[in-house]
Order: structure tokens, then C-alpha cells, then sequence
């Protein structure tokens, strides 16, 4: 079959051409297949600083990040289409997939031995966090916004209300501000702030930009376009509190309320997800539930930086090499990764001591002074602060590992 | 004897946003502490006697792959520079092609950081 690839990555952002460039390195035969009309996703119109502080040791904006590796993907003669969209992943043996894939050259189908599944996230949208109201002109995603400002120089609006303060809410309410508008609020419905305090420091704290806590957005108002917004406070269960509604004139509310991992066709080929990350359930190669199809960067888990996007990427490509080398992944036996005190989420779900594992993880709620215990392997960590807007990356060995049964636990604990 | 004062900073140097406290007697730096690398000492002291930020924005292009093009100052700014320098970039229009690093604007406002491209056009 002229159409038989090693590995097909979906996806064209900064964990797919990680994929692809470590697939043609290890001496994969690779197709890499990204839907919008260029290479590069989401980091060609991130313009702001703080990328590749630990993938390159040096600071570079999202597109001068991207560049290096788009520059690196051309030099390498990766084969790959734009404009080209999976419409199913099809498991056709164990060792095989057919992918139908929407090109400009008409419908292919296309077989391959492993899948790596690099799409990145969708923006939450208006409908998802309990936002009422006229639906007026005026109301962007922060992606979709920052597109049109970033990438074709368009200002979405003059008057700015931002809900979220994750660090996309954050970087947009600066370059909202750089850029001549005027961000009135920042309004984040949790008890403290989403994203990075370097972030809040200098993005909100800089220009003077109010952030409300513990605050939401619970109507929009308008006629043709966006006049103003009803903000509420809400009690500990995040519920608005009624009799505390104010109005905030404005004619612009951009949403950057989240990120989850867009999994759409992945879903139809039976993958398992995990209600906490929102993304499939994976063993430490990055392996899916089915055998093959591999996923990484944010389509995984949600990221704090594309260094770890990048890592995931390069991990799902040694993955697929073993895939490819072993017709499958030997079986091992896989110890589970539970989730203790504090824990909100970790990846991968299942790992083994055949080698060592980068394990990501998150806690559901901030916490001073404490330590970080996998009891069942005797490992633990002090570490100044916790907090659910600071990805916690750490290294288990294989030697670690192979200390347990048939769970490793982590959790966090005051300390003592 | 001149006032002692603190100040409390969160370092923005990188995403570990280290707390750091510096103390100051008048103009002098007693004491920094709170930072984890050399790096986050010098933001310290450069915050507490003039701020500084990297700037990024996006200028106009003519016939290039993306009607702009991201760019940067190469170096921080004063902070209080910042309105001035955005407004410059405002009125500046660039012939494609654009490469990544390419000067766009030399010593912008005398501050020694030129203006550079951070995506080709």
C-alpha cells in the first residue's frame, strides 16, 4: 500500500512536531497532518515572552519557540499536509489503522502502524460556565481574540471585561492593554488566582487592572453589541450570592475560562478518558487504551508550558519507535498511579519499571509548606508551596519503581 | 538615619515566581532574600530602583504570509517607557520579507533594545 506510514501525527502544534521530528530521528517512516493552513498551532500567534525556558534554556516568545521548530521539521523534509482534517481513526488489526483524512487532494485513506494524537485543546466556551444574556456581537474566546489582534492586527473591542484569570486571561488583559484598550475587570470565579503569579505581577499588577475573585460573570448585556455585564459574587460552593449583582459597562467580554483537551476523533476509536484531566487515560509511553494510538501535549493534559508540550511530544515518538520495533508494546506489569490527598490529577495513569517516567500532576487546592510522598516507594519532597495553577513535573525512576506492588500513591502532606 | 523599608516582590524572571523581600535603608539595599538564583537577585535590586519589562507587540506588513509581524524589544525597557514605545510601533509598517531577529526599529528611544521580529512574515 502506497499510503503505509510507521506513524501518522495529528496535529501540527508544538507536541505533533516534536512527534514528527523524534519519529524521523528515530527512523520512523512519518506523516504529520495538521487541519488550519500553516504549521506551528497555537504558540505562531503567542507573541509574548516565557517560552523555552527549559526545552531551549533561553527565553523566547511562543513564536520565536515554534520557529525553531517548524525550521527544524522543513530542514528534516517531514512529510506532512495542511488543510487536511482526520475524520475517524479506524483500528484496522492490532498492528494497523486506517485513518480517512479530508485533503486537498480529495478523501485518503491512509494505513499506519501508531497513531500519535497531538490536537491540543478547545477554549470552554459561553455556553459551559453559566454565563445568561442577550447573545450579542462582542464575545470572543481569549484564542479567538488573540488571533485576530496577533495574527491580522484586528482590535476586538475597546472596553474590555476578561472572565478567567488563568494565564492566557492574564496575558490577554496586557495585550489588550499594550495594545490601547481599556480592561476594565478580570473577573475569576475561585478564591485566588488561576494563573502564575509572574503573571499576576506583571500583567494585571503592572498596568493597575482589578481582579475579582471569587467573582462571575452572570449575564451579558446589550442590543446589537455588547453594552455591559452583570458580575455576582459566589459563596465557597461557587454559587452566585444573590443581592451582590453589579454592573460592569463594557463592550467586550472575552472568555479564557479554560482549556479541555479536544479529543473528538480519538473518542470514536474507543479510547478511555480520565474525568479528571479530561484527556484518555495513558500508560507511561503515552500509550492510549488502544494499543497504538499514542497522545501528547495537551490533547494529554492541560499544560502549563510547552516545554512539557515539547517533552510529551518527543515521549509519545519513542513510544511509537517501540510500537513499530516490537509490533507492540511488550507486556509489562503496570502499577497504577493513585491519586492521594491534595491530588487533582496525574499522568500517566498506569507505569512500569521497564524504564524511568516524567509524571505531571496537579493539586486541587493551594498549600503552604508541605511535603510530596509516594509512600509505597518511600520517596518524598519539601517543597515551599503547592498550587493548582503550578504543574508539578517530577521524575520517578525505574529503581523506584520496581518498590512497589502494584500502586504507587502520591499525595501531599503538611509538613511535619 | 534614613527610613528603613520592604518591599515584597514576586520574581518574574521565570514561572516559579519565587516571593522575594528586599529591605532598604534610603537609596541603599540592605538586605534581599526570598530568591532561589543569582537571576532572581538582580530583578530585585533592578525592581526596587527602576523597573523593567520586555515589550512585545505586533507591527503592520505588507505582502508577507501574515498581514503582521510579532515583535519584541531585544532587551527589558523601563517600564515607564512602555505607552511611548507601543505608540511608536503603532505607526510602523515593514516590507515582507520578514526574518525571526530582524531589526525592525535600532535603539528605540535611546534605550539601547532594538525592536526585533519574533515571527517571519
Amino acid at each position: 500500500m502506497q499510503n503505509e506510514y510507521d506513524v501518522v501525527v495529528i496535529g501540527g502544534g508544538p507536541a505533533g512536531l516534536a512527534a514528527a521530528i523524534k519519529s524521523k530521528e528515530l527512523g520512523l517512516k512519518v506523516l504529520l497532518i495538521e487541519n488550519r493552513e500553516f504549521i506551528g498551532g497555537i504558540p505562531i500567534q503567542c507573541v509574548h515572552p516565557g517560552f523555552g525556558l527549559h526545552y531551549f534554556r533561553e527565553d523566547l516568545t511562543g513564536t520565536e519557540f515554534i520557529y525553531r521548530l517548524i525550521e527544524k521539521f522543513r530542514e528534516m523534509e517531514i512529510e506532512h499536509y495542511t488543510n487536511a482534517h482526520v475524520l475517524e481513526i479506524i483500528p484496522h488489526s492490532y498492528r494497523h489503522k486506517i485513518l480517512k483524512v479530508v485533503t486537498e487532494k480529495g478523501l485518503l485513506n491512509i494505513m499506519t502502524k501508531t497513531v500519535i494524537y497531538a490536537t491540543g485543546a478547545r477554549e470552554r466556551h459561553i455556553f459551559e460556565i453559566g454565563i445568561t444574556g442577550h447573545r450579542v456581537a462582542g464575545i470572543y474566546t481569549a484564542g479567538e481574540a488573540q488571533t485576530m489582534m496577533d495574527i491580522y492586527g484586528i482590535m476586538p473591542g475597546k472596553e474590555i471585561v476578561i472572565v478567567g484569570s488563568g494565564d492566557v486571561g492574564l496575558i490577554m488583559a496586557r495585550r489588550f492593554t499594550l495594545e490601547g484598550a481599556h480592561v476594565k475587570a478580570v473577573i475569576e470565579l475561585m478564591p485566588y488566582p488561576g494563573g502564575l503569579t509572574r503573571n499576576i505581577v506583571q500583567c494585571l499588577e503592572d498596568f493597575g487592572i482589578p481582579l475579582y475573585l471569587s467573582h462571575a460573570v452572570t449575564r451579558v448585556e446589550g442590543r446589537k453589541r455588547v453594552e455591559k455585564v452583570i458580575i455576582t459574587k459566589v459563596d465557597e460552593n461557587l454559587r452566585p450570592i444573590p443581592g451582590t449583582e453589579k454592573e460592569l459597562e463594557c463592550d467586550t467580554v472575552v472568555l479564557a475560562a479554560g482549556l479541555v483537551p479536544y479529543l473528538k476523533v480519538i473518542e470514536k476509536a474507543g479510547v478511555i478518558i480520565d474525568p479528571a484531566t479530561k484527556g484518555p487515560v495513558v500508560n507511561s509511553y503515552l500509550e492510549t487504551s488502544v494499543p497504538g494510538i499514542f497522545v501528547a501535549g495537551n490533547a494529554l493534559v492541560i499544560n502549563d508550558l510547552v516545554d512539557y508540550v515539547v517533552e510529551q511530544g518527543e515521549e509519545a515518538a519513542m513510544g511509537a519507535y517501540e510500537f513499530v520495533k516490537n509490533e507492540g508494546l511488550s507486556t509489562v506489569k503496570w502499577k497504577k498511579l493513585v491519586k492521594g490527598r491534595n491530588i487533582r490529577l496525574v499522568v500517566p495513569h498506569y507505569v512500569s519499571e521497564a524504564k524511568d517516567v516524567m509524571i505531571y500532576a496537579r493539586v486541587a487546592k493551594p498549600e503552604e509548606n508541605i511535603k510530596l510522598r509516594f509512600p509505597e516507594i518511600g520517596k518524598e519532597m519539601r517543597l515551599p508551596f503547592v498550587k493548582p495553577s503550578e504543574m508539578i513535573r517530577i521524575k520517578l525512576r525505574k529503581r523506584d519503581i520496581a518498590k512497589a506492588e502494584d500502586k504507587i500513591t502520591m499525595e501531599v502532606v503538611p509538613n511535619e | 538615619m534614613s527610613e528603613i523599608k520592604k518591599f515584597k516582590l514576586t520574581c518574574i524572571i521565570c514561572p516559579l515566581g519565587c516571593p522575594i523581600e528586599v529591605t532598604m535603608e534610603g537609596d541603599k539595599i540592605m538586605r534581599v532574600t526570598g530568591h532561589r538564583c543569582p537571576r532572581g537577585y538582580e530583578y530585585a535590586v533592578q525592581e526596587v530602583t527602576e523597573p523593567k519589562r520586555v515589550i512585545m507587540s505586533v507591527v503592520k506588513v505588507k505582502g508577507g504570509i501574515f498581514p503582521t509581524v510579532s515583535v519584541k524589544t531585544d532587551k527589558p525597557v523601563p517600564k515607564k517607557l512602555m505607552p511611548e514605545i507601543m505608540k511608536k510601533l503603532a505607526d510602523v509598517e515593514v516590507e515582507a520579507p520578514v526574518h525571526v531577529g530582524q531589526v525592525i526599529i535600532e535603539n528605540i528611544l535611546g534605550t539601547e533594545a532594538n525592536i526585533v521580529a519574533t515571527r517571519p512574515a
